[in-house]
């Protein structure tokens, strides 16, 4: 393997890795945060908020690695990108990590103790840290589309002028938006596969509400990126160069983020999909076709997601202080040998990760009746 | 130039939340492991007062386990945040272990953990001990990873300064994971893991037989513990000899301030057992000495020297000069990158490449350092000698206290007299908060007697911060402090509460009773 691929296709295989792990924890973590963000309001009492909870509490800690898995990947086959989204964001990432800390704590520790008050405090807890990450996500995701204000020096120590409030721009608030809205139809239309009736009539309410929203807003996105100012390498690059991102040239030009859709028209297919998915969840879920609305929603929460990514290759996340540094996937990897071995390493465990998943979501299948939580103490 | 007060402020966060973080791993590892112990004993012998055994100290490793998912997502996520001139220099090397444990480990512990409390009735009793097994293997595969990044950091090898990416890269991965810091780190961590999980399960019985409640459950559970305890003790204590004898070959100026050893003695080294380091002056005042000692831990032999710090400073200042010759090759290479003899230049000496990094704390100019500024560079080095010499006194007085306490329970549960004695049962759960305790000074003495460093001789602490500004991480640092005190209240009093109800919902179960089938 090693002689077989060059420094650019692995970089190619890692930017598709990369897509893979943030879709892998979009659908998967996505259910977890989309049921928190409709608990308050889809269960209206004690025993339809445990119904709830106990859809996804048996695998949301599995879910959860994903992102964990996202952001170990990015660390090892994109050091750069990581060193200067996270420090950069930083508040941001702050705010995601205690709704992220504050989601396994509140799910696990709710049902541990009768008082209606505590567990009204941990429902909005939920509610919190399901909408904080979604949101901000999506807003990270509009910035990266917008570019980032960073630069480096000539020892790579990176600088970033910017704080917290100025990352809610207009464009990045609707992408925070479709996110939400994302989620929101995605832990919905599970919720109705899952929970048993009245949730499961509200839930299928609630994801066509949302696929709905979905549609307009990313819809409106598109009609927007297409004025947006997007990056374009001037001159050569080459594909294997050493991941240094300075000394190249980047030329910002209104809608530049079109260009792959323009150069391969194919490409059209993966926001195509985020409109189908979501406006065939909405139809599979007026037929009562709850687990084939899963299917479909999830496809869209792929499509989305891998919009973000297909518009802005090779871009990585530019920067809006210096193009010229912007982190593209030819110059903001690791090193060869590191991508060969992690590559190694993902072909062997994924498959196997998946496979054991896939059978626990087996041996949990069926929905979830409130006699059922009742007869087991370990219930959420 | 980075804010010294980011630095400082950033190591103090990293500094807690890595402590607190520590809080809950050890009885993860300590626990899933009896759990598995204790539910292969209940699908070999069938009796149910073994799967109530499982059932009930799994409750409670549910309440830790979440904590210990939540607070490792913050560590994850500092390397980016607070540490990105660190994460961009070595994530070539460091980000790989942290990827692979959460394909090897993580997701293995997370998807099992479900199964472990909802596959009671859905699996068969074998079903339901593999996943438990699975569970444990991988909180204790996600252990060697960590240790195996954190063992990089310690004694960084397999990995060269490449001055086209202006980082250091892989040059071989089979050597960073088998480095000998990582290997003897994770044998040394998952040991005192599982006499955390042992002192917890031992002290919560003998409060059960003091209280006179379920006293058959107790003594099953404390006969567990105790012979799982004393073998792990024994291994803590021997397996940190084993991590004691990589750092001297290793991270000698750490091992010389442990032992507050100034000056190199002729061989065999003699042991520093009690003593007041005085750091100003360079000595040890009322020093009591035991002759050999340390010369045979930590060279194994009676001829080899073990170099006291003034020396160790002395070789230092040498690696800072001709740190500065590849430094200033690095300037030359980064505008020609072809001209041959700063390439010579930079090649000879790139090992000792970080050492002259670490005259930027005194000029921007490293190339022209004056010799009073690389003297106090290499000054620098030295970690803080009598906060480690005592962090590892107390630590290690604990780790024999846990062996003469396995011990003595393991020798009272053969004589089935666990219950008989009210003080041994009063010293069990005393003897709680202690794994705790001699953890936290463990990493203490591992973490701090790292500094001036990030990475050992590569990388110094005050290079490595991200350019926020220290009001941003006084905000997040408080934030933590806050949010986490509330977590930890709100964990303590759901502990409390399940070890008050007791196992069964407060109805011991009968020892003889089989347990109910499987139901659909």
């Amino acid at each position: 393997m090693a002689s077989l691929l060059d420094y650019a296709t692995l970089r190619i295989l890692w930017w598709l890795l990369l897509g893979v792990l943030l879709v892998g924890f979009a659908v998967t973590d996505g259910f977890d945060l989309g049921i928190a963000i409709w608990l308050p309001f889809l269960a209206r009492n004690d025993a339809e908020r445990r119904l709830v909870l106990n859809t996804y509490g048996p695998v949301w800690e599995g879910n959860q690695v994903w992102l964990v898995l996202g952001g170990g990947a990015i660390f090892a086959a994109w050091p750069l990108v990581y060193a200067v989204a996270f420090s950069g964001f930083y508040l941001a990432m702050f705010l995601v990590l205690c709704a992220l800390i504050l989601r396994p704590v509140a799910i696990t520790y709710r049902s541990k103790h009768p008082a209606a008050r505590w567990r009204t405090l941990w429902d909005w807890a939920l509610f919190i840290s399901g909408l904080v990450p979604a949101l901000v996500f999506g807003v990270a995701v509009g910035n990266a589309l917008l570019g980032v204000p960073f630069r480096f020096d000539g020892e790579l120590r990176m600088t970033y002028e910017g704080g917290l409030l100025g990352l809610f721009r207009p464009f990045a608030v609707l992408a925070g938006l479709i996110s939400v809205a994302m989620l929101a139809m995605h832990g919905a239309a599970y919720l109705a596969a899952k929970a048993a009736s009245p949730v499961t009539e509200r839930a299928r309410a609630a994801a066509s509400i949302s696929a709905a929203v979905l549609v307009v807003l990313f819809a409106a996105a598109g009609w927007w990126a297409a004025s947006l100012d997007g990056y374009r390498i001037a001159g050569a690059l080459a594909h294997d160069a050493p991941s240094n991102p300075v000394g190249k040239q980047v030329i910002a030009v209104a809608g530049a983020w079109l260009d792959n859709y323009r150069a391969l028209p194919w490409l059209a297919v993966v926001p195509a999909l985020g409109f189908a998915g979501a406006v065939l969840a909405a139809l599979a879920l007026t037929l009562k076709w709850d687990k084939v609305a899963v299917f479909f929603s999830g496809l869209s929460v792929a499509g989305v997601v891998a919009t973000a990514g297909v518009s802005m290759f090779p871009f990585i996340l530019p920067s809006s202080l210096a193009p010229a540094m912007s982190l593209t996937v030819w110059d903001a990897s690791s090193s060869r040998t590191t991508l060969v071995i992690m590559l190694v390493v993902t072909l062997i465990f994924m498959p196997i990760i998946l496979l054991y998943t896939a059978f626990v979501y087996r041996v949990l299948r069926g929905r979830v009746s409130a006699q059922q939580i009742e007869g087991d103490s370990n219930s959420y | 130039m980075i804010d010294p007060g980011t630095v400082e402020l950033s190591r103090l966060q990293f500094g807690l939340t890595a402590m607190y973080h520590f809080l809950f791993v050890p009885l993860t590892l300590g626990l899933s492991l009896l759990l598995a112990i204790m539910e292969s004993v209940y699908v070999m012998t069938g009796r149910g007062i073994w799967r109530e055994m499982t059932r009930f100290w799994g409750v409670l490793f549910g309440i830790n386990f979440a904590m210990g998912v939540a607070t490792g997502l913050t560590m994850e996520f500092q390397f980016g945040t607070n540490w990105a001139y660190y994460s961009q220099y070595v994530g070539d090397i460091f980000g790989a272990p942290l990827a692979i444990e959460g394909l090897m480990a993580f997701f293995l512990e997370a998807t099992f953990v479900g199964l472990f409390f909802f596959g009671w009735d859905k699996l068969s009793k074998t079903g339901h001990l593999v996943c438990t097994w699975l569970l444990a293997l991988g909180t204790n595969l996600s252990a060697l990873w960590i240790l195996i990044a954190n063992g990089w950091m310690q004694h960084p090898v397999g990995a060269a300064f490449n001055f086209r990416t202006m980082r250091m890269e892989v040059t071989s991965f089979y050597d960073v994971l088998f480095n000998p810091a990582g290997q003897a780190k994770f044998v040394h961590t998952v040991s005192a893991g599982y006499v955390t999980g042992s002192i917890f399960v031992l002290a919560v019985s003998a409060w059960f037989l003091l209280k006179g409640r379920y006293p058959e459950f107790a003594k099953r559970s404390m006969t567990v513990a105790a012979s799982f305890g004393l073998a792990s003790a024994l291994s803590v204590v021997v397996l940190g000899d084993e991590s004691g004898y990589t750092a001297s070959q290793n991270q000698k100026m750490k091992l010389a301030a442990i032992e507050a050893d100034w000056q190199t003695e002729a061989p065999p080294a003699s042991f520093t057992v009690f003593g007041f380091p005085d750091v100003p002056n360079r000595t040890t005042h009322f020093a009591i000495k035991v002759p050999w000692v340390l010369g045979l831990i930590a060279t194994r032999s009676t001829d080899e020297e073990v170099p006291g710090i003034i020396n160790l400073v002395a070789d230092n200042a040498g690696r800072i000069k001709q740190g500065i010759i590849a430094y200033r090759a690095l300037e030359t290479l980064r505008a020609h990158p072809e001209e041959s003899g700063a390439r010579a230049d930079f090649m000879n000496n790139e090992p000792d490449l970080g050492y002259a990094l670490l005259l930027k704390k005194y000029t921007d100019k490293v190339v022209d350092a004056t010799p009073a500024q690389i003297e106090q560079a290499a000054w620098d080095t030295v970690p803080g000698v009598a906060t480690l010499f005592w962090s590892f006194r107390f630590m290690v007085a604990i780790g024999f206290y846990f062996i003469a306490l396995f011990a003595l329970a393991f020798y009272l549960s053969a004589r089935r007299q666990l219950d008989r004695h009210r003080w041994f049962l009063v010293a069990a759960l005393w003897s709680f908060p202690l794994p705790w305790i001699s953890s936290e000074l463990g990493w203490f003495v591992a973490e701090y007697g790292r500094q001036p460093w990030t990475i050992d001789g590569v990388l110094p602490t005050f290079l490595s911060a991200s350019s926020v500004s220290p009001g941003t991480v006084w905000t997040s640092l408080l934030g933590f402090v806050v949010f986490y005190s509330a977590l930890a209240v709100v964990e303590l009093y759901l502990m409390m509460k399940y070890i008050r109800i007791g196992p069964g919902n407060g109805v011991e179960p009968v020892a003889g009773s089989v347990a109910p089938r499987r139901a659909g």
